[in-house]
């Protein structure tokens, strides 16, 4: 009761956060200011709010439930490689992004779409794959509350409110803050969660009596001596999972928050650090999430490891249903807020509460990101902030926020999925399949609007196909070759569907879907005519210069 | 030469990414707890920082600043 009485009284504090940014934005009424808090972040809070956007219910709860059924194999997929890709595309990508944005006034991807390809309604197009992709991510969000809450109170918050009392805080300091609110309340959750990380290794360490004994224990059964390497998951399986952090750049959150530094050179710091800070907060959620095998003496852990059991053990006798149900038991997004409540003073439960639900509300971020795309890509696109006016705009925002959130809730009461793979499979894959537009439009002069069409429709149909295939052929049991084959080929398994998801040729769907992605915007471009000199100009006006000599 | 230098430093920084070496053992354990695959990947991301380091101080676009001097519309 008491470490939800502390999480109430965070959630407050973020949303009197979002309240003080609306009486700072008082002077500033137009959407640039909404939207982009008149671009203006300081080097501070652009690299921490930058981070903590990226950090999501995903990052503490997925990662640690991944790591608890995988072990320590799930820092190297998803941490390390997204401390090189990320820091890279915000370097190659991200200040491009933010030069265009402050010279040519773009406040969302899609503007700078239009104006580099000079099309209108495939910008529609690209717009509302990105919208559809998004919702998924801001799904995962309102999840992660709801279980956060309900597992500090002990039940006694049902995940049905704590879900709506997080999308209800995260919906009102977006609605009133707009950006700067978003970013201020992400620079406070960002601190939290890198402390959380630290004290939350300390505590739990001390509480099991010492790592030393937890891993020896471990390497004693060769169940748990697996979890200490990376033999649960496939080499192929690891390297395509590279892929996936070309996602973050092409999230138009991420774009968006690209154009909200006040001066190129906060990307320096942001670079370098970036690393480091995923560092900071992965690598305790990942090794508690593993130690967590060892918290038997907590009886809902018990339970996941007896229901894995029986997967592995059953697996291929039991329906499909039974497996699902067996599936959803086992795993583990909760196993972190298990071992606070066991090892953890009360108090400290609750504070270490609060720092995982700054990460599980940084879906704050893609909400403000859906609704700044709607009314700047949508409402004045097609006329509506020259009909009524720049103030009409940041209210059809505003709405749009309320829409967004309640639909997320309504979703997030019935989806089946752990927050893990739910946010993988659909929203990272589908967005870094579309990172060769962000690619094409900055870096290749060839590039066309059909180019950008075929990329996205591809992308849209991919991602719908293996939505569909995975609903309609259930998971095998887990085990060592546990795969389903749905299409073969001469003796070549090019899709198949395993456990968690599917793969081609062994890959994770992102590879085939992000290279065949690029292979159509190169195909199409060189098949279609190309944007005007004039516009070809301004985006590459050193090669102009060159030419010229 | 500079930009040769970056692009085989990222293509290398790949590669070790993928530490196939480390693959099956948790051994040796650093600090005694923490298994080598893992204590791995942490220093790889202490590398990565140095490296983007490098980035900035011999490829930052300051060119793109420039640019931003003059501010156009693109709706015009």
């Amino acid at each position: 009761m008491i470490p939800a009485v502390i999480v109430l009284l965070y959630l407050a504090t973020v949303f009197y956060i979002g309240i003080f940014a609306f009486r700072k934005s008082a002077s500033h009424q137009g959407a640039e200011d909404y939207f982009l808090a008149s671009r203006s972040l300081g080097p501070f809070v652009f690299l921490l709010s930058l981070f903590g956007t990226n950090m999501t219910a995903f990052t503490i709860l997925g990662s640690s439930g991944h790591a608890f059924t995988n072990g320590i194999v799930t820092y190297g997929l998803m941490a390390s490689s997204s401390a090189l890709i990320i820091p890279l595309t915000l370097f190659l990508i991200g200040t491009r992004l933010w030069a265009l944005g402050k010279r040519y006034g773009f406040i969302t991807p899609v503007q700078l779409f239009r104006d580099r390809w000079e099309c209108g309604h495939i910008g529609t197009v690209i717009f509302a794959v990105q919208a559809a992709l998004l919702v998924p991510y801001i799904i995962i969000g309102v999840m992660g509350g709801g279980t956060t809450l309900n597992t500090i109170s002990g039940g006694w918050v049902p995940y049905w409110f704590g879900g709506a009392l997080v999308a209800l805080v995260v919906m009102s300091y977006v609605f009133f803050g707009g950006m700067r609110g978003t970013a201020w309340v992400n620079t406070f959750q960002a601190v939290l969660f890198l402390c959380f990380g630290a004290v939350a290794f300390a505590i739990i360490g001390t509480g099991m009596g010492g790592f030393r004994q937890s891993v020896e224990s471990m390497l004693s059964s060769s169940d748990g001596a697996a979890l200490l390497t990376r033999q649960r998951v496939s080499f192929l399986f690891f390297l395509s999972y590279t892929f996936i952090p070309l996602s973050s750049i092409a999230f138009p959150h991420i774009c968006i928050f690209c154009l909200t530094a006040r001066r190129i050179g906060q990307f320096k710091r942001t670079v370098i650090l970036y690393p480091i800070l995923i560092m900071v907060i992965w690598f305790p959620c990942v090794f508690l999430g593993v130690m967590g095998n060892r918290a038997s003496d907590i009886p809902q852990i018990q339970e996941k490891l007896q229901a894995r059991e029986t997967l592995m053990k059953q697996g291929d006798n039991l329906t499909p249903q039974e497996r699902r149900q067996l599936s959803e038991k086992a795993g583990g997004d909760d196993v972190i807020l298990l071992l606070l409540e066991r090892y953890a003073p009360f108090w400290l439960t609750g504070m270490l509460g609060a720092g995982i639900m700054a990460a599980v509300m940084a879906s704050d971020s893609q909400i403000l990101a859906l609704s700044t795309m709607f009314t700047e890509d949508v409402f004045a696109y097609y006329g509506g902030k020259a009909r009524f006016g720049d103030t009409a705009q940041v209210q059809t925002g505003r709405v749009f926020v309320i829409v967004v959130t309640l639909f997320a809730y309504l979703i997030a009461l019935e989806a089946p999925e752990t927050i893990f793979s739910l946010a993988v499979q659909y929203a990272f894959t589908g967005y870094a399949a579309l990172s060769p537009l962000l690619v094409a439009a900055l870096f290749w002069k060839r590039s066309t609007k059909w180019g950008a069409l075929a990329s996205t429709v591809w992308v849209a149909v991919a991602v719908a196909g293996i939505a569909t295939i995975q609903s309609a052929i259930p998971p095998p049991a887990p085990g060592p070759k546990a795969e389903t084959v749905v299409w073969s080929l001469l003796g070549w398994e090019l899709f198949t569907r395993t456990p968690t998801g599917t793969a081609v040729l062994g890959l994770m769907p992102v590879v085939p879907l992000t290279l065949i992605s690029a292979l159509l915007m190169v195909a199409v471009s060189g098949l279609t005519s190309k944007p005007s000199d004039a516009t070809l100009g301004r985006y590459f006006p050193e090669e102009r210069s060159v030419a010229a000599r | 030469m500079k930009k040769k230098g970056l692009i085989t430093l990222v293509l290398a920084l790949y590669f070790l990414h993928q530490d196939f070496w480390f693959w099956r053992t948790p051994h040796p354990l650093l600090l005694g707890f923490i298994p080598i695959g893992l204590s791995y990947h942490v220093c790889y991301s202490i590398a990565v920082a140095l490296a983007m380091g490098l980035f900035v101080k011999y490829a930052w676009p300051s060119h793109l600043e420039e640019k931003v001097g003059r501010k156009e519309s693109w709706e015009e």
